[in-house]
């Protein structure tokens, strides 16, 4: 190589230079190109405004109409100070980062189609980078765009307590994760930009509804009750429930009735468990993802 | 060992081309699609330095080869090594050493010019300290440098793909691929496409790859190799590929058509039809036979042209077909590859 270098004389020195330099694989150079897959998802949120801007209208619906019209009926039930709009902000709050996290993932297919996703794929650089990056973006613009929406938390009584706002923020970062991972994985496969909007927009509302962000995970009739307990989303509304709650002064008989916790055949799932089921999920939908870009025609 | 080494220096001075082990070397290539067979047992190598063309129809298996050199797909048999590497099994040591310019765009027209080639830079790790400046090299190189920081959507397509070509040639590779690097351009921007790709040979010491159904670019090509039907059916430089070809095209114009025709027939031999208004006919050396058509023949002759074969009547006589009519056929074939890809 050196030799070869040697014996022809170059142009211009940069070009040896560079030519030499490049480094075989190491882990610093798969941390940049994380770091540059996820820049590039900045980027591209910034300048689509229009995206950031329109998927914050269905929380926005779904808290203060469905959540001021539903109020009269289903606000009967809540002890003073707290609305109906209080008991579904975490899980609209939830909602906020749903759509974008998922469709977050979208930009695969469509790189796909439009060619980019060759020019990261012939890169020598891990597979493995490339997802990560790529699900940290999403999900780094999801909680953007869910910290957005907290904003509005005292609209719904929500007390602007710092241990709480940290506290959803993480939540949101890790459920922004772990579905931008599910986008991720489901992009790796479907190769049609209109089928993975459609099926993603097939699953969005379900998991929404199935997850207990508009009503209490108790007293359900069994198959609803299995259902919820099914839905991932699930597993994070409640912990983001039982935050909110735990920053309001009810009176524990209220908190007990609205905010009952997930069980499991009467076994009450600690929050810790709970967190836990989403990670894991989340990591393994990431794992999947990167074993399906490993492979090759 | 010693029979390879002497192998490959015999191609390399057949190519004119300074010593050295060939850059990109194929044996026994197979790759098949199910039931389609794309490629079907091919060899070749490419010294270093060269301008090596492959030529042939959509659906002739172009792609595909290319596509197993960049390690973008695997062979079902046969072996390719790129730079000294593997395609199959080291395919970060092949990524590291090419560039890459398909024939459809693969920039991100949501950045900007600038944010394209930073972004290949940090994914092929290219040292710090060097990205600028080399970022600047090549979009100059390209005549791009005061476009950087604007959006690649507001780019033309000969724009787009210039920038395509300098970030190809972003990390120094040693190999540079261009599939169909012209496909869909106007006249004027496929020529200054070209004399980019010329200029750059002569300041980056590189091999280039590169596809084309263009037979005009082909005369670029140190060395061409037509691929038709998954196969290699000749491979050669121009002027060598042109002369097996063997026979000129002399077109002469007539008193009378019909006469001079048949006198060909009698006193060469020579069976002449008559094309574009004139009499037209092929024979080896068509130069020397000018004299004595001259000398030997009856009928009065107004005027005389001779023309070398050319790219094309070589792509005519090794497929029997012009590329022109292959494309047509090879609709289907096209149609296939795409719902191949789709798969």
């Amino acid at each position: 190589m050196t030799t070869e270098v040697a014996a022809e004389p170059a142009t211009d020195a940069l070009i040896d230079q560079i030519r030499v330099a490049v480094p075989a694989h190491g882990i610093r150079h798969d941390l940049r190109a994380v770091v540059i897959v996820w820049r590039r998802e900045l980027i591209r949120f910034r300048t689509d405004r229009l995206r950031a801007i329109t998927s914050l209208i269905q929380p926005v619906l779904f808290l203060f109409v469905l959540g001021t019209g539903l109020s009269s009926l289903a606000g009967r039930g809540m002890p003073p100070g707290v609305s109906f709009k209080t008991f579904i902000y975490p899980g609209v709050l939830a909602m906020s980062v749903l759509f974008t996290a998922i469709f977050s993932a979208a930009s695969i297919v469509w790189d796909r189609e439009f060619g980019f996703l060759r020019e990261i794929l012939v890169a020598p650089v891990s597979r493995a980078s490339i997802v990560i990056g790529k699900c940290l973006g999403g999900a780094t613009i999801a909680t953007f765009q869910g910290v957005v929406f907290l904003i509005l938390a005292g609209f719904a009584d929500v007390p602007y307590n710092p241990a709480l706002i940290v506290t959803l923020i993480g939540e949101l970062l890790l459920l922004s994760f772990t579905l931008t991972a599910f986008g991720v994985m489901m992009a790796a496969r479907i190769k049609q930009f209109q089928a993975f909007m459609a099926l993603t927009q097939m699953l969005v509302m379900p998991l929404f509804f199935l997850s207990g962000a508009l009503y209490p995970l108790a007293g359900l009739p069994a198959w609803l009750s299995v259902l919820t307990r099914i839905d991932p989303l699930t597993y994070i509304v409640g912990p983001m429930r039982h935050a909110v709650f735990s920053h309001l002064a009810v009176p524990a008989g209220f908190e007990q009735h609205l905010a009952p916790g997930i069980t499991w055949a009467g076994w009450l799932v600690p929050l810790w468990l709970s967190i836990g089921i989403v990670a894991i999920m989340g990591l393994g939908m990431m794992t999947v993802a990167i074993a399906e870009f490993r492979k090759t025609e | 060992m010693a029979l390879h080494t002497g192998a490959t220096s015999s191609a390399v001075v057949r190519a004119g081309i300074g010593a050295g082990q060939p850059v990109i070397s194929v044996a026994g290539l197979t790759k098949r699609y199910g039931d389609i067979e794309a490629v079907r047992g091919i060899d070749f190598e490419v010294a270093k330095g060269e301008t090596f063309g492959f030529l042939g129809p959509n659906g002739a298996g172009k792609t595909t080869t290319i596509k197993i050199l960049c390690t973008l797909a695997n062979a079902t048999s046969g072996t390719a090594s790129v730079a000294g590497h593997d395609a199959a099994r080291a395919r970060d040591a092949v990524r590291r050493n090419i560039g890459l310019v398909f024939q459809d765009t693969t920039l991100d027209s949501y950045l900007t010019a600038q944010q394209n080639l930073r972004f290949h830079a940090e994914l092929y790790g290219v040292p710090k300290a060097a990205v600028m400046p080399r970022m600047r090299q090549v979009m100059d190189m390209v005549g791009l440098w005061d476009r950087k920081d604007s959006l690649v959507s507001t780019f033309s397509g000969g724009m787009q793909r210039r920038l395509e070509i300098a970030r190809g040639l972003l990390h120094a590779p040693r190999v540079l691929f261009l599939d169909e690097p012209t496909v869909g351009l106007d006249p004027q921007t496929r020529s200054s496409i070209w004399k980019y790709i010329n200029e750059l040979k002569g300041r980056e010491d590189i091999t280039i790859f590169l596809t084309t159904h263009y037979m005009d670019e082909a005369e670029n090509c140190d060395r061409i190799a037509i691929i038709d039907h998954g196969q290699i059916v000749a491979i050669d430089t121009p002027a060598a590929l042109k002369a097996s070809v063997g026979k000129d095209r002399v077109q002469i114009h007539t008193a009378d058509d019909p006469a001079a025709i048949a006198a060909l027939a009698e006193t060469f031999g020579i069976e002449a039809v008559t094309r574009e208004g004139a009499v037209t006919f092929s024979v080896p050396g068509g130069e020397q036979f000018v004299p004595r058509l001259f000398a030997e023949f009856s009928v009065p002759i107004r005027s005389v042209s001779v023309s070398r074969p050319s790219l094309d009547d070589v792509f005519m006589s090794y497929t029997g077909t012009t590329i022109r009519d292959a494309e047509a056929s090879g609709t289907d074939a096209l149609r296939q590859m795409a719902r191949l890809r789709g798969r």
